[in-house]
C-alpha cells in the first residue's frame, strides 16, 4: 500500500515536484484557514459555489483564468529557462516534455477558454437586454465541469506524472503500448470533463442570444462582441462532439483494450491527427473570434465613432468560422497526402487571410476620423493591430504547404501561433477585462498600473517570440529540450524576453489587488461613455440586470437612448421580475464527475462506477426538481433602482 | 500623448532594427535561406517570394495604424474639423480591400501549388539519373537508413554522392517521426504500417545536420544524424568499404536496436529489411509483438548529455 502511494501515486524524485506538493499544501491550508478564521464559508458557498447568476459565474470563470495563466506562465518560464543556454541542467527530457505539454494544454482548454467564456458571461446577457442565459443551471454546472476538469488536469504534476505527449496527443506515442503509465488517462479525461461543459456553454449561448434579445434587437442590430459569441457558439456546437468522440475512443483504446487508434490491431493513428485538428482548428478560432469582438467594442468606443462596416465584419466572421472547418489538414501537411490535398488545404488555408483583412483595414477604417482615447483597454486593443498582422501573414506563408515542408514542427511555428494566440485571444481578454471591469466590479482598474504592464507585456511579448521565426529557420525544432551551439543567442534572447513578458503578467495582477484598494468607485455605470446596452445598466448590476428593458434600434443601443435621454428604468412600466435560485446541484454533480474521472485514470473501478452512478442519481434529483425559481417584488426593485440612479438614499 | 506616441514609434522599432540585423548578417546562419541542393531551393525561393510580398501587406498596415493613431489621437487643441462620429463604412473601400487581398492568395497559390506538384518526383535538373533508393526508418530514437541496392545499413548517419536525387522510403516502427535535413529540404513524416517518398538532393559535399522534426518522447532532441555529401567515387569507396567491412545486421542485432534508447552511429553490410519492413501493413505490429507493452521507457536524458545505449 504505502509502496504503491509513494512509487506510483505521488510523483518523487525532483525537488519542482516537492516545491510544488508543498505549495500546493501550503495554498490549500492558507486558503481553507482564511475561509474559516473570517467565517467566510457560508458566504462563499451562498453566494459564489451556487449561483447561478451569469455575472457572478463570469467572475469565476476570469479567475479560474488568470490563475491558470500563472500555471501556464511558470511553466513557460520554465522552459525558456531550460533553453536559454546549450547543456542547461534545469529540466530533464521527460520533465521538460511534460512541462511543455500541460503548458499548451492549459493555455489552450484551462486559460484561453475559460477567459472568453468569462467575458460571454460578464457582457452577452446584458449586450442583448436579458436577465439571465437561457439556462442559468446548465451555466453553473458548465462552470463546475470545467473547474474540476482543470483540476484534474493540474494534480498530475504530484499525483501519478504529467501527460507528456505534446497538446496534441498524437498516437501512437500517447497510446497504451507506447505510454503505458496513467498519465496520458489526465489528458483524456480531463479534457472530456471540461470538454462536457464547453459544449454546453456552446449550446447554452445559442439560444441565450438566439431567443432572449430585447425588443426590436434584429440579428443585425446586435452588438459586435454578441455577434462574435453567437458564432464563437455555433463553431463550438459543430467542433466540440468532434473532440468528445476522439477522446472517447482514445480512452477505450487506454484503459479497456480496444483498438481504434492503436499500432497493432488494425488501428489508424491517423485518425487521431485527422479527428484531433478537425477539432483543433476551429479550436482556434473559437479563442480568436470572441477576441474579434472585443477589440469592435473597445476600438470603437475609444475611436468615439461606430464601427466601420459592421456587416462586413459579421459577415467576415462568419466566413471565417465556416472555413475553419475545411483547413484542417494544414497541421499535416507533411504526412504525404499527396500534391492535390495539400493545394486544396492550402488555398482554403490562405483564403482566411481574406476575412481576416477585411476585419483588420475596417477597425483601422473605424478609428479614421476618429477621436481616439488611449485608455488601457484601447491599448491593449492597439496593440493587437501590428502584432496580429505578422502572427496573420506568417500564418499565410505556413499555409503554402511546400514552404511549410521546412516550417513544420519548428520555432517559426511556435513563433507563429504565439503571435496569433498572445497578440489575439491574450491581449483581446485583457482589453475585454480592463473594458467591463468597471463593470464587473464598480471600480476601474488603475490606469498607471495598467499602462506599465502594457508596456512590459508587449515589448517582452516580441523580444520573446520574434527571434524565434529566425530559429525556426535555423533549424531549430519545437519540443526540443536541448539546443545546439549555434541557436544559442538568439534564444538566450527569446528567454530574456519571457522574463520581461512575465513581469507584464504580474503586473497586470498586482493592479487588480491594487484597484480593489484603492481606485475610485464608479457610480454611473457607464464608465467609458460606451455605446451599447451593458453601459446602460448601473453599476454594480442588481442581479436582475434589467428592470425594464428598452426597446433596440440599432447595434449601438445605448448610444441611442443617450441621446434621446431614455433609461432602462422606467417606473411605469415595472412588472414583478422572474428569476431561478442558487442551487448546489452543478457543483456536487461536477465534483462527483472529477472523483469518477480520477477513479478511470488510475482504472479503479470501485470508484468509477459509483461515480458515474452517481451521477445518474443527480441526473435523477434535477429532473424532479421543480423550484421554478422566484419573482422579485416591484417594491424591491423600485428600491434598488432609485438607490443605483441616486435619486434615494 | 506625445509620450505615448513616441513610445509607440520606439517599440516598433525593436522589431524593425532586428529584421535589418539579420538580413544585414545575410542569410549564411540560416539554414533554411541558404539552399544546399535544388529541393531546399525551390522552398527558399517559395519563401522569399512570400516573405516579400507580406513585408508589402505588413508595411501597408503599419503605415495606416500608424497614421491613424497619430493622426486622429485625442490631443489637447483637439478641433472636431474632421471628427465624423457617423461614418458607417465606405462600400468602395471595402470591396476594394476584399479583392486585393484575393489576388495575393491567387499569386501566392500558383507557384504554391506548381512546386507542390514539381517536389512529388525528382528534381528535374537531375533527371537523366536514377535516384538512389534509401529506406530511412526509425523506432525510439534511433535512425535506421537502409540502402537496398548496396545491400548496406547504417544507424544515425548517412552518406549520400552529391549531384544525384535521393529517393527517401520514410517509414517508423513507433511513434511518428518526421526525417528533415533542413539544408537539403523539408521534411515529411515517418509513419508506422505506410510509406512516404521523400526527394532530397545535395548540390554540393560537405556534412549537413539532419534530425527528426516530430516530438516523440523523451529521446527526441537526441534523435539525430549526421549527412555526409561526397562526390560519387568516394561514395562507392564508402560503400564498399561498408560492404567489406562492417558486420551484417542479423535479426537478433536489430530487434536488440528496436528497443527504446539512443545508439551511437554504426553500419551494417546487410539490411532490416531481409525480415521486416515498416513500410508495410504486415510490418506494424512488429514492435509490439516483440516487446508489448515495454515501450514507454523514460529516458531521462540531461541537457543534451544523454549516455549513449551501447550495443553489448
Ligand atoms: C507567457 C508567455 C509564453 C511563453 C514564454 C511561452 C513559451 C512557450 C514555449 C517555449 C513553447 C515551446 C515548447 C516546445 O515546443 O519546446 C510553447 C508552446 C506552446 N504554447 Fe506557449 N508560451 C507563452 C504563452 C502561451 C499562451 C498565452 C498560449 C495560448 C493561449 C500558449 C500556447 C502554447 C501551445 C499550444 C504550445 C504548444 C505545446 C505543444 O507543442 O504541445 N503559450 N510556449
Ligand atoms: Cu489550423
Ligand atoms: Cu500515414
Amino acid at each position: 500500500m504505502w509502496d504503491f502511494i509513494w512509487n506510483d501515486f505521488l510523483v518523487t524524485g525532483e525537488p519542482i515536484i516537492y516545491g510544488a506538493m508543498a505549495s500546493i499544501v501550503l495554498a490549500t491550508v492558507g486558503i481553507v484557514f482564511v475561509l474559516t478564521y473570517f467565517k467566510l464559508w457560508k458566504w462563499l458557498w451562498d453566494e459564489y459555489l451556487t449561483t447561478v447568476d451569469h455575472k457572478k459565474i463570469g467572475i469565476m470563470y476570469i479567475i479560474a483564468a488568470l490563475a491558470m495563466l500563472f500555471r501556464g506562465g511558470v511553466d513557460a518560464l520554465m522552459m525558456r529557462t531550460q533553453l536559454a543556454l546549450p547543456n542547461m541542467n534545469f529540466l530533464n527530457s521527460v520533465h521538460y516534455n511534460e512541462i511543455f505539454t500541460t503548458h499548451g494544454t492549459v493555455m489552450i482548454l484551462f486559460m484561453a477558454m475559460p477567459f472568453i467564456i468569462g467575458l460571454m458571461n460578464v457582457a452577452v446577457p446584458l449586450q442583448i437586454g436579458a436577465r439571465d442565459v437561457a439556462f442559468p443551471f446548465l451555466n453553473a454546472f458548465s462552470f463546475w465541469t470545467f473547474f474540476f476538469g482543470a483540476m484534474l488536469f493540474n494534480i498530475s504534476f504530484v499525483i501519478g506524472g504529467s501527460p507528456s505527449a505534446g497538446w496534441t496527443s498524437y498516437v501512437p506515442m500517447a497510446g497504451p503500448e507506447l505510454s503505458p503509465e496513467i498519465n496520458q488517462n489526465y489528458y483524456l479525461l480531463a479534457l472530456q470533463l471540461s470538454g462536457i461543459g464547453t459544449l454546453a456553454t456552446g449550446i447554452n449561448f445559442l439560444v441565450t442570444i438566439l431567443r432572449m434579445r430585447a425588443p426590436g434587437m434584429t440579428l443585425m442590430k446586435m452588438p459586435i462582441f454578441t455577434w462574435s459569441a453567437l458564432i464563437t457558439s455555433i463553431i463550438i456546437i459543430f467542433a466540440f462532439p468532434i473532440l468528445t468522440i476522439a477522446l472517447a475512443l482514445m480512452t477505450l483504446d487506454r484503459i479497456f483494450g480496444t483498438h481504434f487508434f492503436t499500432l497493432a490491431g488494425e488501428g489508424m493513428p491517423m485518425m487521431w491527427a485527422n479527428l484531433f485538428w478537425l477539432w483543433g482548428h476551429p479550436e482556434v478560432y473559437i479563442v480568436i473570434l470572441p477576441a474579434f469582438g472585443v477589440f469592435s467594442e473597445v476600438i470603437s468606443t475609444f475611436a468615439r465613432k461606430q464601427l466601420f462596416g459592421y456587416k462586413a465584419m459579421v459577415y467576415a466572421m462568419c466566413v471565417i468560422a465556416g472555413l475553419s472547418f475545411v483547413v484542417w489538414v494544414h497541421h499535416f501537411f507533411t504526412m504525404g497526402a499527396g500534391a492535390g490535398v495539400n493545394s486544396l488545404f492550402s488555398i482554403t488555408t490562405m483564403l482566411i487571410a481574406v476575412p481576416t483583412g477585411i476585419k483588420i483595414f475596417n477597425w483601422l477604417g473605424t478609428m479614421y476620423k476618429g477621436r481616439i482615447r488611449f485608455n488601457v483597454p484601447m491599448l491593449w486593443a492597439l496593440a493587437f493591430i501590428p502584432n496580429f498582422t505578422i502572427g496573420g501573414v506568417t500564418g499565410v506563408m505556413l499555409g503554402m504547404a511546400s514552404a511549410d515542408y521546412q516550417y513544420h514542427n519548428t520555432y517559426f511555428l511556435i513563433a507563429h501561433f504565439h503571435y496569433v494566440l498572445i497578440a489575439g485571444t491574450l491581449f483581446g481578454m485583457f482589453a475585454g477585462l480592463t473594458y467591463w471591469y468597471p463593470k464587473m466590479f464598480g471600480h476601474k482598474m488603475n490606469e498607471k498600473i495598467g499602462k506599465i504592464s502594457f508596456w512590459f507585456t508587449v515589448i517582452g511579448f516580441n523580444i520573446t517570440f520574434l527571434p524565434q521565426f529566425f530559429l525556426g529557420l535555423m533549424g531549430m525544432p519545437r519540443r526540443t529540450y536541448t539546443i545546439e551551439p549555434e541557436w544559442m543567442p538568439l534564444n538566450l534572447l527569446s528567454t530574456a524576453g519571457a522574463f520581461i513578458l512575465a513581469t507584464g503578467f504580474v503586473i497586470f495582477t498586482f493592479n487588480i489587488y491594487y484597484s480593489a484598494r484603492y481606485e475610485p468607485r464608479e457610480k454611473t455605470g457607464d464608465a467609458w461613455d460606451g455605446r451599447s446596452l451593458e453601459w446602460a445598466t448601473t453599476t454594480p448590476v442588481p442581479h436582475y440586470n434589467f428592470a425594464t428593458i428598452p426597446y433596440v434600434n440599432s447595434h449601438e443601443a445605448y448610444w441611442d437612448m443617450k441621446e434621446t435621454g431614455a433609461t432602462t428604468y422606467d417606473e411605469s412600466k415595472l412588472e414583478p421580475i422572474h428569476m431561478p435560485s442558487y442551487k448546489g446541484l452543478p457543483i456536487i454533480m461536477s465534483a462527483i464527475m472529477f472523483m469518477a474521472s480520477f477513479g478511470l485514470v488510475w482504472h479503479w473501478f470501485w470508484l468509477a462506477i459509483p461515480g458515474l452512478l452517481g451521477v445518474i442519481i443527480c441526473m435523477v434529483i434535477r429532473s424532479f426538481d421543480f423550484d421554478e425559481g422566484y419573482h422579485v417584488p416591484i417594491d424591491e426593485i423600485k428600491r434598488t433602482e432609485e438607490q443605483a440612479r441616486g435619486r434615494k438614499e | 500623448m506625445k509620450n505615448l506616441v513616441s513610445w509607440f514609434k520606439r517599440l516598433f522599432m525593436v522589431p524593425g532594427l532586428f529584421a535589418l540585423l539579420l538580413v544585414a548578417s545575410g542569410c549564411s546562419g540560416i539554414t533554411v535561406l541558404d539552399p544546399k541542393g535544388p529541393v531546399a531551393r525551390t522552398q527558399q525561393e517559395l519563401i522569399i517570394f512570400s516573405i516579400t510580398l507580406m513585408s508589402v501587406i505588413v508595411i501597408v498596415v503599419f503605415v495606416l495604424f500608424f497614421y491613424m493613431i497619430i493622426r486622429f489621437r485625442e490631443r489637447p487643441n483637439w478641433t472636431d474639423k474632421d471628427y465624423d462620429p457617423h461614418q458607417h463604412g465606405n462600400t468602395t473601400l471595402e470591396i476594394i480591400w476584399t479583392v486585393i487581398p484575393f489576388i495575393i492568395v491567387a499569386a501566392l497559390s500558383v507557384p504554391t501549388v506548381t512546386s507542390l506538384y514539381a517536389l512529388e518526383s525528382p528534381p528535374e535538373e537531375t533527371n537523366d539519373q536514377e535516384p538512389l533508393v534509401i529506406h530511412a526508418d526509425t523506432s525510439n530514437w534511433k535512425w535506421y537508413f537502409s540502402y537496398p541496392e548496396q545491400d548496406i545499413e547504417t544507424v544515425n548517419y548517412l552518406h549520400i554522392p552529391e549531384n544525384r536525387p535521393i529517393e527517401f522510403k520514410l517509414a517508423s516502427a513507433d511513434s511518428m517521426t518526421a526525417l528533415w535535413i533542413p539544408a537539403l529540404g523539408g521534411q515529411k513524416y515517418n509513419m508506422a504500417g505506410m510509406q512516404n517518398t521523400l526527394y532530397l538532393q545535395a548540390d554540393e559535399e560537405g556534412e549537413f545536420a539532419g534530425r527528426n522534426a516530430n516530438y516523440n518522447g523523451s529521446g527526441f532532441a537526441e534523435h539525430t544524424f549526421t549527412v555526409t555529401s561526397e562526390s560519387e567515387e568516394e561514395f562507392n569507396q564508402w560503400v564498399s568499404d561498408v560492404q567489406n567491412n562492417a558486420p551484417e545486421m542479423t535479426k537478433d542485432r536489430f530487434d536488440q536496436y528496436l528497443e527504446p534508447g539512443l545508439a551511437q552511429e554504426a553500419e551494417y553490410s546487410s539490411t532490416h529489411l531481409e525480415y521486416v519492413d515498416f513500410g508495410m501493413n504486415s510490418g506494424r505490429s512488429y514492435i509490439t509483438d516483440l516487446y508489448g507493452g515495454n515501450l514507454g521507457e523514460q529516458l531521462h536524458l540531461e541537457g543534451g548529455e544523454g549516455g549513449p545505449w551501447e550495443e553489448e
